[in-house]
């Protein structure tokens, strides 16, 4: 789950970390006031939750009361991504001379949070990463002794020459190693994290990012969460047991179990079509999930056929094909439907599908290949 | 022989009062699996399915001798699951709890380093020696013993490709389901040690997806360590950047971890990925015709 910069900030203040002074604002007037306020110059950015709001114009400085409100006025509104600004931060202009990046997030690999640090701040981290990787310092942080000021004064020596500075980066480090783990984040990210020109170190732009297993135990942050539209759907699936992604293509598909689901998806590219979502019902055998399935797949108006993919385990076949004939009773199905069905009861389960005279296949690629069949247009797609 | 669990296995279930771990339980019993004790707190002395059940994982080895757990609790629980596992004297923790938070999994396993027990999971459907010992939840009818060693992210996904090998006349040694969590037990790189050191095991399948760089990662230890075929498939090569594919650990982040990268790093050290399941037994055959 990810928050805006203007939150994950005022975490960043209730743990002490310095920032700028600032207010998020929902309409012009109310950014001209903040601005009023705060004093020239102020810097106002877009609140949104994808990344590259810089390069879509989403930040803009201002020295006067007319760049505020015109700036407001260009931003609020503004597409980026697909995400409207309904909501921008104006924030103190502070001159600086130099500027770094820090960030914590979980390594995979030594199964660790680690620190990075670098002194390339004030660009994306992503491309460091991809041109320079040398200039991104990454530490380890063994889970027993956490954030221990000898750790913190190692990241900071490499960034800082100025024992003044390093001192109020070990300090620094340590609060936003807490906040990490206080809050189950996925990732922190400060960046940039500047030296001002009175010697103070200082974020100018915050990031942070939640580990969804986690907010169980985290109520306060799962309350931040702004789900788009898409991510709406994905919810509302996720409240009756499935896992649900809507994608672009044409062939909408029903499949037990994540990796299947995405191998499923792949064979459908694999003869030529377009999936048109990603689709795990989860490995229980309850036939009322197999009907919020369907309607899942009827609610998206470019499914020109569904493809059911099932291998049962858990799962048994003969409760998936008895909730797809329910399914069929209760809602109108006017598309093909192409299921396969193998594993647990996989034979009493094709015998109720072919009663109700659809079409049965053998294997994931004949389901492929007999949905890309029956479905009217649907190789005509782009590549 | 066979990796991690054989007729030695003697299992305790975390959990074993519970829908699921019951459910399992009574399964893994069925297909032969040496089931010795149960822990459930508060139900300790009383019997489930004819196995004793006890308050503690330590009381439950001490008695019974169990060296090796399987977890059923609930996610928020799981974490400590494990801790107690590996402090009760235990060698193997197989976690099956979906949704454990990661922070927990980087205590847990950080632990279970310092003690040496070994972690199968979080969110992971288990493993099984074929006709042996099945700690997890696969449905034991499509294996068969033999020589394929199988490593896998994925659980369904794993049964299908268990039975292209099965159908196929493809036995296995054990298939191990390593689990969709970003931080997880035993992974790739031990696992290929264990199959290229075990004698039963000739020829090994890989199944990985998206998200993360241990594809590539087991890549590179295949070219520099491992002698016997090796055979890969990656779930996951249609999915959108930036989306969770159900498993936690399944995402394409800041367009690293992608399945093109991944197919790619195999193939540079001569593993060839299959396309499709049904080419999986297809280049196995070929990978031990070639090696004989």
């Amino acid at each position: 789950m990810k928050i805006h910069e203007y939150q994950a900030k005022e975490f960043f203040s209730r743990y002490r970390i310095p920032i700028t002074r600032e207010k998020v604002c929902y309409t012009i007037d109310e950014v001209a006031e903040v601005a009023g306020e705060l004093g020239f110059p102020v810097v106002v950015k877009a609140q949104v939750l994808v990344g590259g709001r810089g390069k879509a114009g989403g930040v803009k400085l201002a020295k006067s009361m007319e760049e505020a409100r015109a700036a407001a006025g260009k931003i609020l509104g503004m597409d980026i991504k697909g995400c409207t600004v309904e909501k921008v931060l104006v924030a103190e202009g502070v001159k600086f001379n130099s500027e770094f990046y820090v960030g914590l997030t979980i390594d995979r690999n030594s199964k660790s949070v680690i620190f990075m640090a670098s002194a390339e701040g004030g660009v994306e981290i992503e491309e460091v990463a991809k041109e320079n990787p040398d200039a991104i310092h990454k530490f380890i942080i063994d889970p027993d002794l956490g954030m221990s000021p000898f750790m913190a004064r190692k990241i900071a020596f490499r960034l800082f020459e100025d024992i003044n500075l390093v001192k109020q980066a070990v300090d620094l480090f340590q609060k936003l190693y807490q906040l990490f783990i206080d809050t189950d984040a996925s990732l922190v990210e400060i960046n940039p994290l500047v030296v001002t020109d009175e010697g103070k170190l200082l974020a100018l732009d915050g990031k942070m990012n939640f580990d969804d297993n986690a907010l169980y135990r985290q109520p306060a942050i799962a309350a931040l969460n702004e789900p788009d539209e898409d991510e709406k759907k994905e919810i509302e699936a996720k409240e009756k047991g499935l896992s649900y992604i809507r994608l672009d293509g044409t062939i909408g598909c029903m499949v037990n179990g994540a990796g299947l689901a995405m191998a499923t998806m792949d064979m459908i590219k694999y003869f030529g079509g377009q999936p048109a979502n990603f689709l795990d019902i989860g490995g229980s055998s309850n036939p009322q999930k197999v009907v919020e399935a369907m309607k899942l797949l009827m609610s998206d108006k470019n499914v020109h056929v569904v493809m059911i993919n099932i291998f049962g385990g858990i799962t048994r076949c003969d409760d998936v094909a008895r909730g797809l004939i329910t399914a069929l009773n209760q809602i109108d199905v006017n598309i093909p439907i192409v299921v396969r069905l193998s594993g647990t009861n996989a034979k009493e389960g094709l015998e109720i599908i072919k009663q109700a005279n659809l079409p049965v296949v053998n294997s994931m690629s004949e389901a492929a290949q007999e949905a890309m069949r029956l479905c009217k247009g649907c190789s005509q797609e782009k590549n | 022989m066979s990796i991690l669990i054989n007729k030695n296995t003697k299992l305790l279930v975390q959990g074993i009062t519970g829908r699921d771990g019951s459910f399992h339980t009574a399964k893994m019993k069925a297909y032969g699996t040496n089931i010795v004790a149960g822990v459930s707190p508060g139900k300790g002395g009383q019997t489930h399915e004819g196995i004793p059940v006890f308050n503690t994982v330590e009381e439950a080895v001490k008695s019974t001798g169990a060296n090796t757990s399987i977890i059923f609790v609930p996610a928020p629980f799981a974490g400590d699951a494990i801790l107690e596992a590996a402090e009760g004297g235990i060698e193997l923790v197989v976690c099956i709890s979906e949704g454990v938070p990661t922070l927990d999994m980087v205590k847990a396993t950080a632990y279970l380093k310092k003690k040496g027990v070994k972690l199968i999971g979080a969110n992971c459907p288990g493993l099984i020696t074929p006709d042996e010992a099945l700690v997890g939840i696969l449905p034991g009818n499509i294996f068969m013993k033999g020589n394929v060693g199988l490593m896998s992210r994925s659980g369904t996904l794993t049964y299908e490709m268990v039975n292209q090998l099965t159908t196929n006349g493809l036995g296995q040694s054990t298939c191990v389901g390593i689990g969709g969590d970003p931080v997880a037990g035993l992974y790739y790189q031990e696992l290929l040690q264990m199959f290229e050191d075990d004698p039963e095991t000739e020829a090994i399948v890989l199944i990985g997806e998206i998200g993360g760089d241990a594809e590539e990662r087991a890549a590179q230890y295949i070219k520099e360590k491992i002698s016997k075929p090796v055979v890969a498939f990656i779930a996951g090569q249609t999915a959108p950047p930036g989306k969770r594919m159900g498993h936690a650990g399944a995402i394409i982040s800041s367009g690293s971890g992608t399945a093109a990268e991944k197919i790619a790093a195999f193939e540079a050290v001569g593993v060839p990925v299959a396309r499709r399941p049904v080419e999986i037994p297809v280049l196995v055959k070929q990978l031990l015709a070639k090696r004989n």
